[in-house]
């Protein structure tokens, strides 16, 4: 299904705001007093969230067109992917700032006494290049080392599941299931490859 | 019968007692205050006293003079897992639960098993108020204005033999009233334990109330233990058995995480959790841009407690 340019702009759009509604409800409920307990708990888990959650949604875009043939959302995928990097941002520097003040050498403790938030330190410098990298341009130039670089995506994705599951206290139920999400996204993806190969003829692309 | 917030009685539209009051003088002025709301009979004295204020109790010398944390944020931050794992669930999941009558079991080395109702309890010590400040393993804290007994009362009451060394505390763990106990988050009921010269302690206390008011169902009504030097964790809640033993009892959250969470569980800056630094703790109250303080060894209250852990390698003993 081909879309025009207009209507795909519109759709830009609202994806761009919709992806911003997480943010937006974190500053009003900032400017209402109304974070709770401990705001700033409250901010940083969400950042985080939605950075995991954003960074999975740009990787069942493939997996959504393999298996129900719907392929408009490819149009949006690179905002996706921004996006989740822009949350991630805004999360380390709640950690770093509102939760730590610059206090560098205790956070340098924290990242590399506590593998949690080494493994969410990684999976952030990791999206810098792919975020620097996502410009027409950069494509062009990169060629083939464009797909290869942003493979980095998957090892992103283990690391910030790892990230959230290894800093639970004991209810695992919600990194669990970003887990399962994960490796339910990879097997379609796997499975239509076997597919491929075996097809005679190459199909798609 | 529910009774909600706008039938709290205010203690101050009963009496003024703002000095010392005995025991007895608890009981009448707890019973005034059920006969100033005609519409509590005597019978439901249940969620009237889940409701009602607490009136008489000392103030006592122990008081953090720190600001305290507020009564919404106290009664709406919670772990209590048997309600669920969220901060928010205890104040959400845990309205219905009956905490009247309620009874505690004695045993294990002691001189013959027993069983304390909650009345009988109160009477064994004039209530005392405890402003205590209280560290969550989580790298959170609060300062609370608790009211309860000293524990070393109780412990007088139940007669322990020689062979008890340590007390194990045991939560109640019901599923019908407790939606986390469903679950398999925890091996249930929830369990702790202190030695015996912890629990004896005169800091250590089972808390029945705060902020003047009996204590709400989701911060461990009708009765929790504090032990202001140790992490939260510690501080079991609706206690319904109380075992003297003679070895180290293991407790909920050791079977949980063995590397994580140790017996002593002592607040301390220099030993870390694996997951978190314990050195810097942020205290509820504050805004986004309130830094986090310095956490304290034994949670500032080393000078009392500290010599029960000499020569102890508080590393290993964490
Ligand atoms: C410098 C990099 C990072 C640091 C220092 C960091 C640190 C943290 C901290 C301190 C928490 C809160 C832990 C708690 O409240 O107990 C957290 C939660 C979280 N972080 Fe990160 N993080 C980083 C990067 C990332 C990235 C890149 C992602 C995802 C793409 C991510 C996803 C999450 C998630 C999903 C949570 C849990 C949210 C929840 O509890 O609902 N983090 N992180």
């Amino acid at each position: 299904m081909k879309i025009q340019k207009n209507k795909l702009n519109i759709i830009k759009s609202i994806f761009f705001v919709l992806l911003l509604t997480p943010l937006i409800r974190l500053i009003i409920l900032g400017i209402n007093d109304a974070l709770g307990a401990n705001p700033i708990e409250t901010v940083e888990r969400s950042t985080g969230y939605w950075a995991l959650f954003y960074l999975l949604l740009s990787l069942s875009i493939t997996p959504l067109r393999l298996t129900v043939k719907i392929s408009w959302p490819i149009h949006i995928r690179r905002m996706i992917g921004l996006y989740s990097f822009f949350y991630g941002c805004f999360h380390a520097v709640t950690y770093f700032w509102l939760d730590h003040w610059f206090d560098w050498q205790e956070i340098l403790n924290d990242i590399f006494k506590h593998p949690y938030v080494l493994v969410g330190f990684l999976s952030l410098l990791l999206l810098i290049p792919l975020a620097i990298t996502s410009t027409n341009k950069m494509m062009k130039a990169m060629g083939r080392w464009w797909k290869r670089l942003h493979y980095l995506v998957y090892l992103i994705a283990v690391l910030s599941i790892l990230h959230f599951l290894w800093l639970v206290k004991k209810d695992i139920t919600e990194p669990a299931l970003f887990a399962i999400i994960f490796a339910l996204l990879i097997s379609i993806r796997v499975f239509h490859k076997r597919i491929r190969l075996n097809a005679t003829n190459d199909y798609h692309r | 019968m529910k009774i909600n917030n706008s039938e709290i009685i205010p203690v101050s539209e009963i009496t003024p007692y703002e000095t010392y009051m005995g025991r007895r003088d608890f009981i009448k002025a707890a019973s005034a205050a059920l006969m100033a709301a005609p519409f509590l009979s005597f019978n439901s004295e249940v969620s009237a006293a889940t409701n009602a204020s607490l009136l008489g109790y000392t103030k006592s010398p122990y008081g953090a003079d720190e600001k305290l944390t507020s009564y919404n944020e106290v009664t709406n931050y919670n772990n209590y897992y048997e309600f669920g794992t969220s901060k928010s669930d205890p104040a959400l999941e845990s309205k219905g639960l009956v905490t009247h009558p309620w009874t505690v079991s004695i045993e294990g080395a002691v001189k013959k098993n027993k069983q304390i109702n909650l009345d009988d309890l109160l009477k064994l010590a004039p209530l005392e108020e405890r402003i205590y400040r209280m560290r969550c393993v989580e790298g959170w804290s609060m300062v609370i204005p608790w009211i309860g007994i000293p524990m070393s009362k109780l412990i007088q009451w139940a007669e322990p033999t020689s062979n008890a060394k340590f007390i194990e505390f045991v939560s109640l763990a019901d599923q019908s009233q407790m939606p986390g106990v469903r679950t398999n988050i925890l091996d249930w009921p929830y369990t702790e334990g202190l030695r015996m010269d912890e629990a004896m302690h005169p800091l250590t206390i089972i808390a029945v109330g705060l902020y003047g008011k009996l204590l709400p169902n989701q911060n461990g009504a009708p009765l929790r233990l504090v032990v202001p030097w140790k992490y939260g964790f510690k501080n079991a809640k609706s206690i319904v058995k109380i075992r003297f033993v003679e070895s180290m009892p293991k407790t909920s959250w050791m079977k949980a995480g063995p590397k994580e969470y140790g017996f002593y569980a002592n607040v301390n800056p220099m030993v870390d959790h694996p997951r978190w630094t314990q050195s810097t703790e942020r205290r509820i109250g504050g805004g986004l841009f309130t830094p986090r303080i310095k956490t304290k060894l034994f949670n500032g209250y080393a000078e009392q407690v500290a010599h029960m852990y000499a020569g102890m390698d508080l590393v290993k003993n964490f």
